[in-house]
């Protein structure tokens, strides 16, 4: 019996010594926020420790808000955020706009509709247009796909489609833009508002306003719907994190988002 | 040293609800209760907290699972105990009760790649449904109400069965008119421990069930959860929002208090009256 405890005491100290054992020396620079950035920072970030040996980035999702509320606390030096901040925010935090990126209005590609206005979005989101045949569709329910509250692609949804008006209650809410994606890629009735860079031509972009939902359209400011990426970060930047911005910015990061189907800054 | 020990886990247990409450019960008050409960306006963004949808959600969600969970847990059990040779039951039983090891994540992903299509193409609706909850949360919840409803029939002593059966009584008879009854305490234990594992469930509730903010109208219909909404928001949340999902897990805490009472004043009714006898 007495080895028996001696031998589990001895695995277990094993076992959390292996953990210091992940092949990283030195702390890993932490990017937290939107899932609508995070695929991006993530190539970011590869290509950053690829160029620069000896930095580590992490980067995890959560929403903007919890990126902001991130960088806040110190949990993370960079919080990504996919949309403007707040009066209260500005003060706090100082951003950086690493891109620009479309928010695109999809639906599932065997829907005939090509296009609608940004009144009608703004009713087939806020409840009031309940069936497809509205708005030049078959006869099928609408069925809404929302974000969570924190959602930096919400809030722009919200700030830039619905202004006054609440989304309705029946839409139902999913975590992530990728969930979002996959809802309506198997929904025939679906809609919901995505970052139009991780669309992919898996899904049918709408034209808002008559304005195809391209790349082009975006960069020349022609789409309606565009928001910025920010990266987030609380009052001066880190060495650590000022290096990773200024990555961002260089020609290669650019050039990098630009590939993706975002809109450079730079 | 013992006692320590025991202290610990119960004063554990009492920091946590004290904090929730601490936390909760201001909230509460600030918005009213009756107001908390009822609304159907769930809108912290401009201050608004109202849980009556999500308090619908859980109940009938908890419920699809009870009627899955009974129906096939307490009819396992039957079988296990009543009619399989002990061949099968040395296979099955440990079979079941392997099922509760598998991590609820495995069964929130199943359901969304196998059952909520199946639902949104032959039911209709858009798949993620109360529909689809109550059958994913009714399969966890199957190796909990089995296993004690296995022991609490196990229990029934054998003289019940054969005097039954030597009095004329079919084996069905037999089984529900004697053997059950006997055993009802056992198996409405059973169902209420399985009731509190799915009134609990937050991943894979969140992964099947939609999470929209109305009161469902049937059981195709998309519906949130108390506990959903507490894992949706409390990455972000913030201030008021925040007291507000401690709020929810008050409110939750007191649904679970409530049915563990229940299946003590049950058990206990049950136990004094074969007693008496």
């Amino acid at each position: 019996m007495k080895w028996l405890i001696a031998a589990a005491a001895l695995a277990l100290v094993v076992v959390v010594m292996s953990f210091g054992f992940g092949g990283r020396k030195g702390h890993a620079l932490n990017v937290v926020g939107s899932t609508s950035i995070q695929p991006f920072a993530e190539m970011l970030a590869q290509a950053y420790q690829e160029s620069h040996p000896g930095q580590y980035v992490d980067v995890q999702g959560g929403g903007s808000t919890a990126g902001i509320q991130a960088a806040e606390n110190g949990l993370a030096e960079i919080g990504m955020c996919s949309r403007a901040l707040k009066k209260e925010e500005a003060g706090v935090f100082t951003p950086n706009i690493i891109a620009y990126d479309g928010l695109a209005i999809v639906v599932h590609p065997s829907n005939p509709v090509e296009g609608l206005t940004l009144q009608q979005i703004q009713g087939i989101f806020a409840g009031q247009v309940a069936n497809w045949q509205e708005v030049g569709g078959p006869d099928r329910p609408i069925r809404l796909i929302t974000r969570e509250e924190g959602s930096g692609t919400r809030e722009a949804f919200t700030k830039l489609v619905m202004q006054k008006l609440r989304i309705s209650r029946k839409a139902l809410t999913q975590e992530s833009n990728g969930a979002v994606k996959e809802l309506v890629k198997h929904d025939a009735c679906a809609i919901g508002y995505m970052s139009l860079g991780l669309v992919m031509g898996e899904l049918r972009s709408l034209k808002v306003d008559g304005v195809p939902a391209t790349h082009e359209d975006v960069s020349a400011k022609r789409y309606p719907l565009v928001r910025p990426f920010l990266f987030v970060t609380k009052g001066k930047p880190t060495e650590a994190a000022q290096g990773f911005i200024d990555y961002v910015f260089s020609e290669p990061g650019q050039a990098l988002l630009a590939k993706e189907g975002l809109v450079r800054v730079r | 040293m013992l006692l320590l020990l025991a202290l610990s886990a119960i004063s554990g247990l009492a920091v946590i609800t004290a904090f929730i409450f601490k936390e909760g019960v201001p909230i509460i008050a600030k918005v009213g209760l009756g107001t908390f409960i009822l609304s159907s306006d769930w809108y912290p963004g401009e201050g608004e907290f109202g849980i009556f949808p999500m308090i619908v959600g859980s109940l009938a969600v908890t419920a699809g699972a009870m009627v899955i969970g009974l129906v096939f847990g307490v009819g396992c059990a039957i079988l296990l105990t009543l009619f399989s040779p002990p061949k099968v039951v040395a296979v099955m039983k440990p079979s079941v009760e392997l099922l509760a090891g598998i991590p609820s994540v495995v069964y929130g992903f199943m359901g969304v790649v196998i059952l909520v299509p199946f639902i949104r193409d032959y039911l209709g609706g858009p798949g993620l449904s109360v529909l689809a909850a109550s059958i994913v949360l009714g399969v966890m919840v199957l190796p909990t109400v089995t296993s004690i409803s296995v022991d609490a029939l196990q229990a029934v002593p054998r003289s019940y069965r054969e005097g039954s059966l030597a009095l004329g009584a079919t084996e069905w008879q037999t089984t529900h008119r004697v053997i059950l009854k006997a055993a009802r305490s056992g198996i409405v234990a059973a169902v209420i421990l399985g009731m509190g594992r799915a009134v609990g469930e937050t991943m894979a509730v969140i992964m099947v069930a939609g999470n929209s903010l109305d009161v469902p109208h049937g059981i195709l219909d998309p519906v949130r959860t108390l506990t959903s909404n507490i894992a949706l928001e409390m990455g972000y949340a913030a201030g008021d929002h925040r007291k507000a999902l401690f709020a929810t897990g008050v409110v939750l805490f007191v649904i679970i208090m409530i049915l563990n009472t229940m299946a003590l004043a049950v058990s206990r009714r049950r136990a004094g009256k074969v007693q008496a006898r």
